[in-house]
Protein backbone atom coordinates (compact mmCIF):
# COMPACT_ATOMS: atom_id res chain seq x y z
CA UNK A 1 0.00 0.00 0.00
CA UNK A 2 1.39 3.44 -1.12
CA UNK A 3 1.66 5.83 1.80
CA UNK A 4 -0.78 8.42 1.66
CA UNK A 5 1.96 11.48 1.45
CA UNK A 6 2.15 14.81 0.37
CA UNK A 7 4.44 13.86 -2.02
CA UNK A 8 2.15 11.29 -2.93
CA UNK A 9 -0.75 13.69 -3.14
CA UNK A 10 1.45 16.44 -4.98
CA UNK A 11 2.43 13.38 -7.55
CA UNK A 12 -1.18 12.44 -8.02
CA UNK A 13 -2.67 15.54 -8.31
CA UNK A 14 -2.04 16.36 -12.56
CA UNK A 15 -4.11 13.57 -12.16
CA UNK A 16 -7.22 14.71 -10.30
CA UNK A 17 -7.10 18.30 -11.98
CA UNK A 18 -7.76 16.80 -15.79
CA UNK A 19 -10.78 15.21 -13.50
CA UNK A 20 -11.55 18.43 -12.08
CA UNK A 21 -11.77 19.76 -15.31
CA UNK A 22 -14.01 17.09 -16.48
CA UNK A 23 -16.49 17.92 -13.62
CA UNK A 24 -16.31 21.51 -14.15
CA UNK A 25 -16.88 21.28 -17.78
CA UNK A 26 -19.46 18.72 -17.04
CA UNK A 27 -21.35 21.71 -14.80
CA UNK A 28 -20.81 24.54 -17.05
CA UNK A 29 -22.26 22.56 -20.67
CA UNK A 30 -25.05 21.28 -18.56
CA UNK A 31 -25.56 25.01 -17.08
CA UNK A 32 -25.80 26.49 -20.27
CA UNK A 33 -27.71 23.73 -21.70
CA UNK A 34 -30.27 23.30 -18.70
CA UNK A 35 -30.67 27.33 -18.32
CA UNK A 36 -31.23 27.64 -21.89
CA UNK A 37 -33.85 24.87 -22.41
CA UNK A 38 -35.26 25.82 -18.67
CA UNK A 39 -35.82 29.11 -19.79
CA UNK A 40 -37.64 28.21 -22.87
CA UNK A 41 -39.73 25.17 -20.69
CA UNK A 42 -40.59 28.36 -18.02
CA UNK A 43 -41.79 30.22 -21.18
CA UNK A 44 -44.15 27.20 -22.73
CA UNK A 45 -45.52 26.64 -19.30
CA UNK A 46 -46.86 29.95 -18.41
CA UNK A 47 -48.13 30.05 -22.06
CA UNK A 48 -51.95 30.89 -22.26
CA UNK A 49 -52.13 28.31 -24.81
CA UNK A 50 -53.33 25.28 -22.87
CA UNK A 51 -51.93 22.28 -24.64
CA UNK A 52 -48.72 24.24 -25.02
CA UNK A 53 -48.45 24.67 -21.05
CA UNK A 54 -49.54 20.98 -20.29
CA UNK A 55 -46.70 19.63 -22.66
CA UNK A 56 -44.26 21.66 -21.01
CA UNK A 57 -45.90 20.56 -17.71
CA UNK A 58 -45.58 16.96 -18.74
CA UNK A 59 -42.23 16.84 -19.55
CA UNK A 60 -41.16 18.96 -16.49
CA UNK A 61 -43.00 16.09 -14.17
CA UNK A 62 -41.62 13.45 -16.14
CA UNK A 63 -38.10 14.38 -15.65
CA UNK A 64 -38.57 15.07 -12.29
CA UNK A 65 -39.42 11.91 -11.76
CA UNK A 66 -37.13 9.76 -12.34
CA UNK A 67 -33.86 9.71 -10.57
CA UNK A 68 -30.91 10.99 -12.32
CA UNK A 69 -28.56 7.55 -12.73
CA UNK A 70 -31.65 5.83 -14.71
CA UNK A 71 -31.40 9.04 -16.80
CA UNK A 72 -27.61 8.34 -17.44
CA UNK A 73 -28.12 5.16 -18.46
CA UNK A 74 -31.19 6.64 -20.96
CA UNK A 75 -28.68 8.20 -22.78
CA UNK A 76 -25.49 6.39 -22.65
CA UNK A 77 -27.71 3.48 -24.57
CA UNK A 78 -30.10 6.04 -26.48
CA UNK A 79 -27.67 8.94 -27.92
CA UNK A 80 -25.41 6.44 -29.84
CA UNK A 81 -28.80 4.47 -30.88
CA UNK A 82 -30.15 8.23 -32.90
CA UNK A 83 -26.36 9.55 -33.42
CA UNK A 84 -26.38 6.00 -35.09
CA UNK A 85 -22.24 5.70 -33.99
CA UNK A 86 -20.74 5.45 -30.44
CA UNK A 87 -20.54 9.06 -28.63
CA UNK A 88 -18.31 8.76 -25.53
CA UNK A 89 -19.84 8.59 -22.04
CA UNK A 90 -19.14 12.52 -21.76
CA UNK A 91 -21.55 13.25 -24.53
CA UNK A 92 -24.43 10.94 -23.82
CA UNK A 93 -24.35 11.94 -19.83
CA UNK A 94 -23.94 15.45 -20.48
CA UNK A 95 -27.57 15.26 -22.82
CA UNK A 96 -28.95 13.54 -20.10
CA UNK A 97 -27.64 16.19 -17.86
CA UNK A 98 -28.99 19.14 -19.85
CA UNK A 99 -32.67 17.81 -20.28
CA UNK A 100 -32.92 16.99 -16.84
CA UNK A 101 -31.54 19.87 -15.19
CA UNK A 102 -33.86 21.75 -17.59
CA UNK A 103 -37.01 20.19 -15.66
CA UNK A 104 -35.53 22.20 -12.84
CA UNK A 105 -34.07 25.45 -13.82
CA UNK A 106 -37.86 25.42 -15.73
CA UNK A 107 -39.62 25.38 -11.98
CA UNK A 108 -37.22 27.64 -10.49
CA UNK A 109 -37.75 30.19 -13.36
CA UNK A 110 -41.43 29.71 -13.86
CA UNK A 111 -41.92 30.06 -10.00
CA UNK A 112 -39.70 33.30 -9.79
CA UNK A 113 -41.82 34.87 -13.18
CA UNK A 114 -44.94 34.03 -10.57
CA UNK A 115 -43.34 35.44 -7.47
CA UNK A 116 -43.87 39.23 -9.40
CA UNK A 117 -47.45 40.24 -8.20
CA UNK A 118 -49.65 40.96 -10.51
CA UNK A 119 -50.70 43.95 -9.70
CA UNK A 120 -47.20 45.45 -11.27
CA UNK A 121 -48.57 44.19 -14.34
CA UNK A 122 -51.55 45.97 -14.20
CA UNK A 123 -49.52 48.58 -12.42
CA UNK A 124 -46.96 48.55 -15.33
CA UNK A 125 -49.68 48.38 -18.72
CA UNK A 126 -52.03 51.18 -17.00
CA UNK A 127 -48.98 53.33 -17.66
CA UNK A 128 -48.76 53.07 -21.04
CA UNK A 129 -46.09 50.50 -21.47
CA UNK A 130 -46.56 47.56 -23.73
CA UNK A 131 -46.50 43.89 -22.96
CA UNK A 132 -43.48 43.12 -23.85
CA UNK A 133 -42.07 46.80 -21.77
CA UNK A 134 -43.65 45.54 -18.64
CA UNK A 135 -41.46 42.26 -18.86
CA UNK A 136 -38.83 43.61 -19.90
CA UNK A 137 -38.61 46.59 -17.44
CA UNK A 138 -40.66 45.84 -14.48
CA UNK A 139 -41.50 41.94 -13.99
CA UNK A 140 -38.08 40.23 -15.32
CA UNK A 141 -35.51 42.11 -12.80
CA UNK A 142 -37.40 41.45 -9.72
CA UNK A 143 -37.81 38.49 -10.64
CA UNK A 144 -34.19 37.42 -11.36
CA UNK A 145 -33.38 39.28 -8.31
CA UNK A 146 -35.62 36.64 -6.25
CA UNK A 147 -34.62 33.72 -8.40
CA UNK A 148 -30.92 34.05 -8.37
CA UNK A 149 -29.99 32.76 -4.98
CA UNK A 150 -32.25 29.23 -5.73
CA UNK A 151 -30.39 29.11 -9.31
CA UNK A 152 -27.13 29.32 -7.57
CA UNK A 153 -27.85 27.23 -5.22
CA UNK A 154 -29.48 24.23 -7.88
CA UNK A 155 -26.22 24.73 -9.88
CA UNK A 156 -24.02 23.54 -6.80
CA UNK A 157 -26.00 20.63 -6.81
CA UNK A 158 -25.85 19.89 -10.34
CA UNK A 159 -22.18 20.41 -10.00
CA UNK A 160 -22.26 17.83 -7.28
CA UNK A 161 -24.43 15.31 -8.93
CA UNK A 162 -22.26 15.25 -11.95
CA UNK A 163 -20.19 12.88 -9.73
CA UNK A 164 -22.96 10.32 -10.79
CA UNK A 165 -21.39 9.70 -14.03
CA UNK A 166 -19.14 7.58 -12.59
CA UNK A 167 -21.58 4.71 -13.15
CA UNK A 168 -20.85 5.28 -16.91
CA UNK A 169 -17.15 5.60 -16.45
CA UNK A 170 -16.92 9.09 -17.58
CA UNK A 171 -13.15 10.32 -16.00
CA UNK A 172 -14.60 13.31 -13.94
CA UNK A 173 -12.90 14.35 -10.59
CA UNK A 174 -14.22 11.33 -8.56
CA UNK A 175 -13.82 9.06 -11.02
CA UNK A 176 -10.23 9.62 -11.61
CA UNK A 177 -9.83 9.49 -7.88
CA UNK A 178 -11.33 5.80 -7.59
CA UNK A 179 -9.48 4.84 -10.35
CA UNK A 180 -5.86 6.11 -8.82
CA UNK A 181 -7.10 4.49 -5.60
CA UNK A 182 -7.70 1.46 -6.83
CA UNK A 183 -4.16 1.03 -8.91
CA UNK A 184 -2.05 2.16 -5.92
CA UNK A 185 -4.19 0.35 -3.19
CA UNK A 186 -5.18 4.23 -1.51
CA UNK A 187 -8.83 4.46 -1.80
CA UNK A 188 -9.43 5.23 1.92
CA UNK A 189 -7.03 8.48 1.54
CA UNK A 190 -8.29 9.45 -2.16
CA UNK A 191 -12.07 8.89 -1.24
CA UNK A 192 -11.57 11.02 1.84
CA UNK A 193 -9.75 13.87 0.11
CA UNK A 194 -12.42 13.50 -2.88
CA UNK A 195 -14.97 13.98 0.10
CA UNK A 196 -12.57 17.29 1.34
CA UNK A 197 -12.64 19.14 -1.98
CA UNK A 198 -16.62 18.57 -2.72
CA UNK A 199 -16.88 19.77 1.08
CA UNK A 200 -14.65 22.76 0.73
CA UNK A 201 -15.69 24.19 -2.83
CA UNK A 202 -19.75 23.64 -2.41
CA UNK A 203 -19.64 25.10 1.41
CA UNK A 204 -17.67 28.07 -0.14
CA UNK A 205 -20.11 28.59 -3.07
CA UNK A 206 -23.00 28.01 -0.68
CA UNK A 207 -22.08 30.53 1.93
CA UNK A 208 -21.42 33.19 -1.10
CA UNK A 209 -24.78 32.35 -2.14
CA UNK A 210 -26.04 33.21 1.01
CA UNK A 211 -24.00 36.30 1.23
CA UNK A 212 -25.46 37.29 -2.12
CA UNK A 213 -29.05 36.47 -0.84
CA UNK A 214 -28.58 38.98 1.72
CA UNK A 215 -27.52 41.95 0.12
CA UNK A 216 -29.79 41.40 -2.74
CA UNK A 217 -32.62 40.06 -1.30
CA UNK A 218 -36.38 42.28 -1.87
CA UNK B 1 -32.65 4.35 -35.66
CA UNK B 2 -32.87 0.93 -36.14
CA UNK B 3 -34.26 -0.90 -33.25
CA UNK B 4 -35.69 -4.78 -32.66
CA UNK B 5 -38.55 -4.62 -30.09
CA UNK B 6 -39.28 -7.53 -28.09
CA UNK B 7 -41.98 -6.77 -25.39
CA UNK B 8 -42.06 -11.02 -24.71
CA UNK B 9 -38.32 -9.98 -22.25
CA UNK B 10 -40.21 -8.11 -19.99
CA UNK B 11 -42.51 -10.86 -18.50
CA UNK B 12 -40.12 -13.78 -19.43
CA UNK B 13 -38.67 -15.76 -15.97
CA UNK B 14 -36.29 -14.94 -14.70
CA UNK B 15 -36.48 -11.47 -15.72
CA UNK B 16 -39.90 -10.79 -14.47
CA UNK B 17 -38.59 -11.93 -11.13
CA UNK B 18 -35.64 -9.56 -11.09
CA UNK B 19 -37.47 -7.16 -11.84
CA UNK B 20 -39.97 -7.18 -9.33
CA UNK B 21 -37.10 -8.26 -6.73
CA UNK B 22 -35.25 -5.30 -7.75
CA UNK B 23 -38.80 -2.71 -7.13
CA UNK B 24 -39.04 -4.62 -3.90
CA UNK B 25 -35.48 -2.97 -2.88
CA UNK B 26 -35.51 0.02 -4.18
CA UNK B 27 -39.11 0.55 -1.85
CA UNK B 28 -37.12 -1.27 1.16
CA UNK B 29 -33.94 1.21 0.92
CA UNK B 30 -36.30 4.19 0.60
CA UNK B 31 -38.41 2.82 3.54
CA UNK B 32 -35.70 2.04 5.50
CA UNK B 33 -33.66 5.29 4.99
CA UNK B 34 -36.97 7.70 5.46
CA UNK B 35 -37.36 6.31 9.13
CA UNK B 36 -33.78 7.45 9.55
CA UNK B 37 -34.44 10.52 7.59
CA UNK B 38 -37.30 11.56 9.59
CA UNK B 39 -36.57 10.86 13.61
CA UNK B 40 -32.70 12.25 12.92
CA UNK B 41 -34.15 14.98 10.41
CA UNK B 42 -36.43 16.13 13.51
CA UNK B 43 -34.13 15.80 16.07
CA UNK B 44 -31.49 18.28 13.78
CA UNK B 45 -34.18 20.46 12.89
CA UNK B 46 -35.46 20.95 16.00
CA UNK B 47 -31.90 21.35 17.46
CA UNK B 48 -31.54 24.02 15.16
CA UNK B 49 -34.26 26.47 16.46
CA UNK B 50 -33.31 25.60 20.36
CA UNK B 51 -32.24 28.32 22.67
CA UNK B 52 -28.47 26.91 23.26
CA UNK B 53 -25.84 28.32 20.75
CA UNK B 54 -23.64 25.26 21.23
CA UNK B 55 -26.56 22.99 20.24
CA UNK B 56 -27.54 25.31 17.09
CA UNK B 57 -23.99 25.19 15.91
CA UNK B 58 -23.30 21.46 16.28
CA UNK B 59 -26.58 20.66 14.14
CA UNK B 60 -25.77 23.56 11.86
CA UNK B 61 -22.21 22.03 11.33
CA UNK B 62 -23.95 18.37 10.99
CA UNK B 63 -26.41 19.65 8.03
CA UNK B 64 -23.24 21.45 6.25
CA UNK B 65 -20.78 18.70 6.21
CA UNK B 66 -24.21 15.91 5.20
CA UNK B 67 -25.11 18.14 2.26
CA UNK B 68 -22.15 19.51 0.49
CA UNK B 69 -20.31 16.19 -0.38
CA UNK B 70 -22.03 14.19 -3.22
CA UNK B 71 -24.01 11.72 -1.96
CA UNK B 72 -22.35 9.18 -4.49
CA UNK B 73 -19.16 9.99 -2.52
CA UNK B 74 -20.64 9.21 0.70
CA UNK B 75 -21.78 6.04 0.02
CA UNK B 76 -18.29 5.72 -0.77
CA UNK B 77 -17.21 6.92 2.63
CA UNK B 78 -19.81 4.69 4.09
CA UNK B 79 -19.02 1.42 2.28
CA UNK B 80 -15.29 1.38 1.67
CA UNK B 81 -13.68 3.83 4.23
CA UNK B 82 -15.38 3.26 7.19
CA UNK B 83 -14.71 -0.45 7.67
CA UNK B 84 -10.81 0.71 6.77
CA UNK B 85 -10.88 3.38 9.86
CA UNK B 86 -12.77 1.86 12.62
CA UNK B 87 -11.34 -0.83 14.91
CA UNK B 88 -10.25 -3.88 12.88
CA UNK B 89 -12.93 -6.02 14.24
CA UNK B 90 -15.69 -3.73 13.73
CA UNK B 91 -14.37 -3.28 10.07
CA UNK B 92 -13.68 -7.14 9.64
CA UNK B 93 -17.77 -7.48 11.25
CA UNK B 94 -18.88 -4.77 8.97
CA UNK B 95 -16.95 -6.18 5.78
CA UNK B 96 -17.44 -9.94 6.42
CA UNK B 97 -20.25 -10.78 8.93
CA UNK B 98 -22.60 -8.09 8.77
CA UNK B 99 -25.55 -9.92 6.56
CA UNK B 100 -26.81 -7.80 3.37
CA UNK B 101 -23.99 -5.09 4.14
CA UNK B 102 -24.72 -3.28 1.01
CA UNK B 103 -28.44 -2.93 2.13
CA UNK B 104 -27.81 -1.28 5.57
CA UNK B 105 -25.01 1.08 4.23
CA UNK B 106 -27.11 2.34 1.54
CA UNK B 107 -29.79 3.06 4.09
CA UNK B 108 -27.53 4.59 6.78
CA UNK B 109 -25.94 6.74 3.98
CA UNK B 110 -29.23 7.64 2.18
CA UNK B 111 -31.00 8.69 5.66
CA UNK B 112 -28.22 10.48 7.40
CA UNK B 113 -28.11 12.55 4.19
CA UNK B 114 -31.80 13.54 3.75
CA UNK B 115 -32.27 13.64 7.55
CA UNK B 116 -30.26 16.52 6.78
CA UNK B 117 -32.59 18.02 4.38
CA UNK B 118 -35.82 17.56 6.66
CA UNK B 119 -34.14 19.07 9.18
CA UNK B 120 -33.81 22.04 7.17
CA UNK B 121 -37.89 21.17 6.36
CA UNK B 122 -38.15 20.96 9.49
CA UNK B 123 -36.65 24.38 11.29
CA UNK B 124 -37.87 26.23 8.58
CA UNK B 125 -41.68 24.93 9.54
CA UNK B 126 -40.78 25.66 13.18
CA UNK B 127 -39.57 29.49 11.77
CA UNK B 128 -42.94 29.60 10.04
CA UNK B 129 -44.87 30.07 13.36
CA UNK B 130 -43.64 33.40 14.64
CA UNK B 131 -42.36 34.47 17.91
CA UNK B 132 -45.42 35.36 19.42
CA UNK B 133 -46.91 32.37 19.62
CA UNK B 134 -44.01 30.62 21.52
CA UNK B 135 -44.27 34.02 24.00
CA UNK B 136 -47.76 33.10 24.05
CA UNK B 137 -47.13 29.32 25.31
CA UNK B 138 -44.63 30.87 27.75
CA UNK B 139 -46.74 33.62 29.59
CA UNK B 140 -49.53 31.03 30.33
CA UNK B 141 -47.03 29.08 32.14
CA UNK B 142 -45.98 26.41 29.64
CA UNK B 143 -42.35 24.91 30.01
CA UNK B 144 -40.01 25.08 26.66
CA UNK B 145 -40.60 21.49 26.10
CA UNK B 146 -44.21 22.10 26.42
CA UNK B 147 -43.99 24.75 23.96
CA UNK B 148 -42.48 22.36 21.58
CA UNK B 149 -44.56 19.23 22.06
CA UNK B 150 -47.65 21.51 22.27
CA UNK B 151 -47.53 24.23 19.68
CA UNK B 152 -44.42 24.70 17.99
CA UNK B 153 -44.31 20.61 16.59
CA UNK B 154 -48.20 19.91 15.84
CA UNK B 155 -48.00 23.56 13.77
CA UNK B 156 -44.71 23.21 12.18
CA UNK B 157 -44.71 19.60 11.05
CA UNK B 158 -48.54 20.38 9.19
CA UNK B 159 -46.87 23.27 7.36
CA UNK B 160 -44.61 21.12 6.15
CA UNK B 161 -46.16 18.29 4.63
CA UNK B 162 -45.89 19.69 1.32
CA UNK B 163 -41.68 19.47 1.40
CA UNK B 164 -41.86 16.35 3.43
CA UNK B 165 -43.70 14.95 0.54
CA UNK B 166 -41.02 16.29 -1.74
CA UNK B 167 -38.15 15.02 0.58
CA UNK B 168 -39.67 11.51 0.27
CA UNK B 169 -39.93 11.40 -3.54
CA UNK B 170 -36.14 12.14 -3.48
CA UNK B 171 -35.34 9.55 -1.02
CA UNK B 172 -37.26 7.23 -3.39
CA UNK B 173 -35.44 8.20 -6.50
CA UNK B 174 -31.72 8.47 -4.77
CA UNK B 175 -31.89 4.62 -3.54
CA UNK B 176 -31.03 4.50 -6.99
CA UNK B 177 -27.43 5.48 -6.31
CA UNK B 178 -27.43 2.10 -3.93
CA UNK B 179 -26.50 0.12 -7.28
CA UNK B 180 -23.22 2.03 -6.64
CA UNK B 181 -22.06 -0.18 -3.96
CA UNK B 182 -23.85 -3.38 -5.39
CA UNK B 183 -27.71 -3.32 -4.16
CA UNK B 184 -29.82 -4.36 -7.03
CA UNK B 185 -32.67 -1.96 -6.87
CA UNK B 186 -34.74 -1.08 -9.79
CA UNK B 187 -31.97 1.06 -11.71
CA UNK B 188 -29.39 -1.54 -11.15
CA UNK B 189 -31.82 -4.50 -12.11
CA UNK B 190 -32.96 -3.40 -15.27
CA UNK B 191 -29.50 -2.07 -16.20
CA UNK B 192 -27.73 -5.65 -15.67
CA UNK B 193 -30.85 -7.23 -17.59
CA UNK B 194 -30.60 -4.74 -20.63
CA UNK B 195 -27.27 -6.21 -21.10
CA UNK B 196 -28.46 -10.08 -20.37
CA UNK B 197 -31.42 -9.85 -23.22
CA UNK B 198 -29.51 -6.71 -25.21
CA UNK B 199 -33.15 -5.28 -25.21
CA UNK B 200 -32.33 -1.97 -23.10
CA UNK B 201 -35.28 0.20 -24.05
CA UNK B 202 -37.94 -2.19 -23.00
CA UNK B 203 -36.21 -2.60 -19.41
CA UNK B 204 -35.52 1.32 -19.13
CA UNK B 205 -39.12 1.93 -20.30
CA UNK B 206 -40.20 -0.18 -17.88
CA UNK B 207 -38.27 0.93 -14.97
CA UNK B 208 -39.53 4.91 -16.16
CA UNK B 209 -43.25 3.62 -15.85
CA UNK B 210 -42.29 1.94 -12.05
CA UNK B 211 -40.61 4.95 -11.23
CA UNK B 212 -43.36 6.98 -13.37
CA UNK B 213 -46.30 4.96 -11.27
CA UNK B 214 -44.84 5.19 -7.59
CA UNK B 215 -44.02 9.12 -7.81
CA UNK B 216 -47.90 9.63 -8.64
CA UNK B 217 -49.04 7.54 -6.54
CA UNK B 218 -47.15 8.99 -3.66
CA UNK B 219 -48.25 12.65 -5.36
CA UNK B 220 -51.76 11.57 -5.53
CA UNK B 221 -51.69 10.20 -1.49
CA UNK B 222 -49.89 12.83 -0.33
CA UNK B 223 -52.53 15.57 -1.81
CA UNK B 224 -55.41 13.93 -0.29
CA UNK B 225 -53.10 14.34 3.34
CA UNK B 226 -51.84 17.99 2.32
CA UNK B 227 -55.59 19.10 1.93
CA UNK B 228 -56.58 17.73 5.66
CA UNK B 229 -53.31 18.79 7.03
CA UNK B 230 -53.11 22.54 5.93
CA UNK B 231 -53.13 24.63 8.43
CA UNK B 232 -56.44 27.00 8.15
CA UNK B 233 -55.33 30.93 6.84
CA UNK B 234 -51.25 30.11 6.39
CA UNK B 235 -49.80 30.28 3.33
CA UNK B 236 -46.30 29.41 3.98
CA UNK B 237 -44.14 28.83 0.62
CA UNK B 238 -41.92 25.57 -0.08
CA UNK B 239 -38.34 26.04 0.74
CA UNK B 240 -36.18 23.82 -1.35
Amino acid sequence: MTAFTPAYIEKILPLLWDGMQVTLLLTALSLAGGGALGTLLAVLRLSRRKPVALAAATYVNLFRSLPLILLIFWFYFLVPLIVGHSVGGFYSALTGFILFEAAYFCEIIRSGIQSVRRGQILAGLATGLTYRQTMHAIVLPQALRNMLPVLLTESINLFKSTALVYVVGVRDFLTTAGMVGTRDNTFVGMYVLVALVYFVLCLGASLSVGRLQRRYAL
Amino acid sequence: MRYHWNWVVVVTEPYLGWILTGLMWTVLVAAAAWVIAFSLGSVIGIARTVKSRPVRVVAGSFVEIFRNVPLIVQMFLWYFVLPEVVPRSIGIWLKRDLPHAEFWTAVVCLGIYTACRVAEQVRSGIGAIGKGQTYAGLATGLTPVQVYRHILLPVGYRIIVPALTTEFLSIFKNSSLALTIGVLELTGTTRKISELSAQPMEMFLTATALYGAVTLGVTALMRVVEARSRVPGLIVAETQ
